[in-house]
């Protein structure tokens, strides 16, 4: 897989290309300044690209702004977006950008070398995947206890974990409960939401993304 | 020479010291008196450059004449604050950067220059004559007696016999009519308190705005030191004790390479965060107040730096915090540009001012203007403290802060 490595902090521009490499992706460039990855992302042969929010030059969102500009140009372009902070306006902002093929984590997810290739591989192949962080900030956003207190504690766990991007099959294995158990979870959470159902796991987590994230 | 104060307004016992204090306030209300013609005749310029201002001889007079007054009144200005121990200030409206033909035009609506019209006008007339009152009393006798000498008649008699009542008047109104005159003075000329209140208000504002704007700058610098530096470099270490996890079964070399790495890369965030911890309250000065933060500051300078300092403990902690902060970057001055062998720090508190001079004997020149210097007065500001550099080129640079603050003991 073709990949684009964009850090502006060596270190973690190593660790992130060593990491990748290791796990059988190929690093076709890694770039430290948003401009560079501008131009990198221009190449229509790339895959998927690791972005770090924070870029020269002015240190603020170059990075977010420039995968999103390079969604503009190829929609569902997969990016994985990382960051030393998870911010649920910039996830909000990432989603917007089109359907799904967007990942947003902590940078400390990167640790967790398997988490982080299979979240790659699940934005590569189209998936969504958000940093739990970001989804706590989503569930216990004010305006929307109503709806989610007649949920069941179970219920908003797997809603969680929906949320976070997680297939129905991931969500049972992190629960330890089988993957129907888990089916039927879901189906009482769109019920009790409201929401529509959807064919697949993606647009079903963006459902309930963009539940979570407007007005409830 | 410095005029002396008036020293008492009350009537005193005849005796010498009192009787040369009278004769010399007499002294300055002849010259206070003189004034009068100067003043009579710009008073009457200046009344007349407005009008005249619509041809052109109004600005050349008014550039004549605004000048003078200015001259005059400086003078009554040192005199009167001399008299009354204090010194009398105003400020004129800037004109710089005016030709001969805006320049009037500014003049006319400053509020100063108006004042110094006023005082004109006071000290042509009412003013005028509380000076020539203690000058009356003294010089009248005197006339009287000559008269009786010269001419004799019954009238100077009778004239003699008003002047120990004029001497005594002489003896006891003196000193009030002439502290009277320079306290009507401070009023025309000096600021009236609600302009100094203003003008204490706005030099408020602006060094509070510049305080705001450097802790949030300092905010921004510790976010950014603890982005990129520690935080970046424990992710780093994250990143590669997982891979090594990966790794471990099949690759034990790279793996232990990898971990090597990481416990380099925690002593370098370490570091980081020990730096940025520094650059928020330096332990020293936490532990051992501003004298020590001084010490421990001159230690690691590449010249050698006296200190000698002798403070009290018990200052407020933003001024310590400021002053610290003040010395290190004149200190870094020092270093980098003055070229000096040797470098010394003195200080201690008098009369509630800290004080603390940093000196060298480099190649002098530095600019109080520059940017370094001027961020550190601005800073020192907040507190009403103030930056003096004297550094002529060829150097020795004397650099002194001057914080007012009340310790707490």
């Amino acid at each position: 897989m073709r990949t684009v490595v964009a850090e502006d902090q060596a270190l973690l521009r190593v660790g992130l290309t060593r990491i990748l490499e290791a796990s059988g992706f190929t690093v076709v460039e890694a770039v430290d300044n948003a401009p560079s990855l501008t131009r990198a992302l221009a190449d229509p042969t790339i895959d998927v690209a690791v972005v770090d929010v924070r870029m020269p030059p002015s240190y603020s969102t170059e990075g977010l702004v420039a995968a999103i500009e390079a969604r503009r140009a190829r929609p569902g372009f997969p990016v994985l977006v990382l960051s030393q902070y998870v911010e649920p306006l910039y996830a909000r902002e990432l989603l917007a950008s089109g359907e799904g093929a967007v990942g947003y984590l902590l940078k400390d997810r990167v640790a967790d070398v398997d988490g982080f290739v299979a979240s790659m591989r699940q934005v590569a192949a189209g998936g969504t995947v958000l940093d739990p962080e970001v989804v706590a900030g989503l569930v216990s956003g004010a305006g929307r206890e109503q709806p989610l207190e007649r949920l069941t504690p179970r219920e908003r766990e797997v809603l969680s974990l929906m949320a976070e991007g997680r297939s129905n099959a991931a969500v049972a294995a992190r629960l330890f409960v089988s993957e129907k158990a888990v089916g039927k979870h879901t189906a009482a959470i769109f019920t009790k939401l409201d929401l529509p159902v959807a064919p697949d796991d993606n647009r079903r987590v963006l459902a309930v993304l963009a539940w979570l994230d407007g007005a409830g | 020479m410095p005029l002396q104060p008036i020293r008492s307004l009350r009537p005193a016992p005849v005796d010498g010291d009192a009787l040369v204090e009278r004769l010399r306030l007499t002294a300055v209300s002849i010259g206070y008196a003189l004034s009068m013609a100067p003043s009579l005749a710009l008073a009457i310029l200046s009344i007349l450059c407005v009008p005249l201002g619509l041809v052109v001889v109004g600005f050349v007079l008014a550039l004549a004449v605004v000048p003078a007054t200015a001259a005059l009144t400086a003078v009554h200005r040192r005199v009167s604050g001399g008299l009354l121990g204090e010194t009398i200030t105003t400020e004129y409206a800037d004109t710089t950067g005016t030709n001969v033909v805006t320049r009037p035009v500014r003049w006319l609506t400053d509020k100063a220059r108006w004042r110094d019209v006023g005082f004109l006008w006071f000290s042509a007339t009412g003013g005028f004559v509380m000076s020539l009152l203690p000058v009356a009393f003294l010089v009248s006798p005197v006339i009287h007696l000559i008269g009786v000498v010269v001419d004799g008649g019954a009238f100077w008699w009778l004239l003699v016999l008003l002047d120990g009542p004029l001497l005594v008047a002489w003896w006891c109104a003196t000193p009030a009519l002439v502290r009277g005159r320079a306290v009507a003075e401070r009023n025309i000329l000096g600021h009236s308190r609600v302009e100094q209140l203003e003008r204490r208000v706005q030099a408020i504002a602006a060094t509070r705005a510049e305080t705001l704007d450097h802790s949030a700058a300092e905010v921004r610098r510790i976010e950014r030191d603890l982005h990129d530096g520690a935080q970046a470099r424990i992710a780093a270490v994250g990143m590669n004790v997982g891979l090594a996890e990966k790794l471990i079964a099949t690759d034990p070399e790279a793996a232990a390479e990898l971990l090597r790495e990481a416990r380099q890369t925690t002593v370098s965030a370490l570091e980081d965060l020990r730096s940025v911890v520094r650059g928020i309250h330096p332990p020293a000065l936490a532990d051992r107040g501003l004298a020590g933060g001084i010490e421990a500051l001159a230690l690691p300078i590449p010249l050698p730096v006296t200190v000698s300092v002798d403070l009290p403990g018990g200052l407020p902690e933003p001024v310590e915090s400021a002053a610290y902060f003040a010395v290190a970057e004149l200190l870094t001055n020092t270093v980098k540009h003055a070229a000096a062998a040797r470098a010394w720090v003195t200080g201690g508190m008098r009369d509630d001012v800290l004080r603390l001079v940093v000196g060298d004997d480099g190649r002098g020149g530095a600019d109080p203007t520059g940017h370094g210097l001027s961020g550190v007065a601005r800073r020192l500001a907040a507190f009403d403290g103030t930056l003096d550099v004297v550094s002529p080129v060829g150097g020795p640079t004397v650099m002194t802060l001057e914080v007012p603050c009340r310790t707490s003991r």
